[in-house]
């Protein structure tokens, strides 16, 4: 059963590369979304450090919604996901494959950037780590959920548009866990509350999710 | 053209299940409701507006309160009760219950709206802010987004058994996060806000008022499932227009 | 009863506008959700007529 997961990893991260410049886009969306903030509020370092939290979990949530178009809608334009969800694998298997290999092109690339991200906002040694922390921790249950509303929205027009609008309510838990835990720190107190609590988010979104995006599949592909 | 296997249920109720059945059904209630609707709203805005008293803090505007919580708590209900008959739809294939759930959506929707509205009327005078991002107003906010989300992905779907189970499923997977999202918009206000008290929390309730609230809360229930009966006769017209039962309707 | 006039009434302890505007708006909201379903069941039964006739004349044809 590892050895199937790790196909699919495999075959999706293989097919990412082929296109790496879909992949460096995300990533470059979510470095200008988070360059648009002091652009807007101005430079002020307190004021930055404040708003840091909040502006890095929105870019990365944005970014998020962003790469859910490459996720399901490349394999169901050329029947490829026909093909998968006919084959008798078990659809939860291939889904958590694939949203793996997804999060190893678009969640992990963004934790990383937030390592530089928090020092251009001037934030303390402390609340930086909180912040990539929350976002490795919070990260897989963006990709989840996203799932949830790319596997909805297949083959739909205007489907960019309508999965942002039916994801982005459903974020709110992991947003708010997420900055308040970087918060918290920035204000000497433990992170711990908030990082636990998007630990179990992401594992009860693992845990549940498959289930919806398989049911999700089936709807959208008949 | 594909008939349905309706498993029997007792009392007969089962032939419900099928649309010109339901559609005949809908329309004898639909003025049952109506007026229960009606009749509750006159004696609970009596109530609200002779009997009850005066508020020793807010004076006269708390009684904003007598439709405000109403429709609040009709929003938070009619999702419930739509996801429900959604993910019934999905279980077991049946359409109406599918077309039951998409005919409560709408009058989930505004009775979001007009908590939303008539919270921040209140606000305005009671607290001094029109919208104060208290975890109550904020997840009904969000509430919202949820109704007009199940409602544009339903609307993006030209098929309408793939609309009906993708909105479905749509519809399950937000009645499992909304107690998630409100309790962290919850926490993400008392953590924001400190020691302030919560916003639109009512006023110690004189039994009066809380008598009012409640024949209030019947009133909207009885009219939200009056359109709703009539939501569905729309949607099952719209979608039965090549049957012959819809066709002898109109016509007759 | 403990409104000593219909002008305290309609005044509410000054707060009149925001309590009067949130019932009015109410009460608009739920009288243009009525109309609006009245005629889209009028506009559905139209469609229906409509599609009758059609298919009529199609059989007939």
């Amino acid at each position: 059963m590892i050895q199937a997961l790790l196909a699919v990893v495999r075959r999706d991260l293989l097919l990412a590369m082929r296109q790496r410049g879909d992949v460096f886009n995300v990533l470059m969306f979510f470095v200008i979304v988070v360059t648009m903030f002091p652009l807007g509020v101005g430079p002020d370092k307190d004021t930055l450090r404040l708003i840091a939290p909040g502006v890095v979990w929105v870019a990365a949530l944005l970014s998020a919604i962003l790469s859910l178009g490459r996720l399901f809608a490349l394999d169901y334009a050329d029947g490829t996901l026909e093909q998968i969800m006919l084959s008798g694998q078990p659809l939860s298997l291939t889904v958590l494959g694939k949203i793996a290999a997804h999060w190893l092109i678009t969640g992990a690339p963004i934790t990383v950037m937030s390592v530089v991200l928090a020092m251009v906002f001037d934030m303390a040694v402390g609340p930086g780590a909180t912040l990539v922390a929350s976002l490795l921790l919070g990260t897989p249950c963006l990709s989840l959920i996203g799932a949830v509303g790319a596997a909805l929205t297949l083959g739909l027009r205007g489907a960019g548009v309508l999965v942002t609008l039916l994801v982005l309510p459903l974020y709110v838990p992991v947003l708010i866990c997420g900055a308040l835990a970087v918060e918290r720190s920035a204000g000497g107190l433990s992170p711990a509350p908030g990082l636990m609590v998007l630990a179990a988010l992401s594992l009860g979104a693992t845990a549940l999710a498959p289930w919806a995006i398989g049911a999700a599949l089936r709807v959208s592909v008949e | 053209m594909q008939t349905q296997t309706i498993r029997p249920l007792r009392f007969g109720l089962h032939r419900f299940a099928a649309p010109p059945e339901f559609y005949r059904l809908a329309g004898r209630l639909i003025p049952w409701f109506g007026s229960a609707a009606a009749v509750l709203a006159a004696f609970g805005l009596y109530l609200g507006f002779f009997v009850a008293p005066t508020d020793f803090q807010q004076g006269e505007v708390y009684r904003i309160i007598f439709i405000h919580v109403p429709a609040a708590w009709m929003s938070m209900f009619i999702y419930a009760v739509m996801a429900f008959w959604a993910g019934v739809g999905l279980a077991f294939n049946t359409r109406m219950s599918s077309m039951w759930a998409c005919a409560m959506a709408p009058t989930g929707a505004l009775m979001a709206f007009l908590a939303l509205w008539t919270g921040a009327l209140w606000g305005r005078p009671a607290w001094g802010a029109y919208w104060a991002w208290d975890a109550r107003m904020t997840s009904t906010l969000i509430l919202l987004f949820l109704y007009l989300g199940f409602m544009a992905l339903h609307g993006a779907i030209d098929d309408p058994r793939r609309a009906d189970r993708a909105a479905g499923v749509l519809a399950l997977v937000g009645v499992v996060n909304l107690p998630i999202i409100y309790f962290s918009v919850q926490w993400w206000n008392t953590l924001h806000q400190g020691a302030t008290i919560s916003l639109t929390r009512a006023p110690t309730m004189a039994t009066t008022m809380l008598e009012a609230m409640f024949v209030m809360m019947l009133s909207f229930w009885m009219y939200s499932i009056a359109t709703s009966l009539a939501r569905v006769r729309a949607i099952l017209l719209e979608r039965e227009k090549r049957t012959s039962w819809a066709q002898a309707i109109a016509r007759g | 009863m403990h409104w000593a006039s219909w002008q305290d009434f309609w005044a509410m302890g000054g707060s009149g506008r925001y309590v009067w505007g949130a019932y009015g708006l109410v009460a608009l909201a739920l009288a243009a959700e009525v109309m609006l379903l009245r005629a889209r069941v009028r506009r559905a039964r139209e469609t229906v007529r409509r599609t009758a006739d059609w298919s009529n004349k199609e059989t007939q044809q």
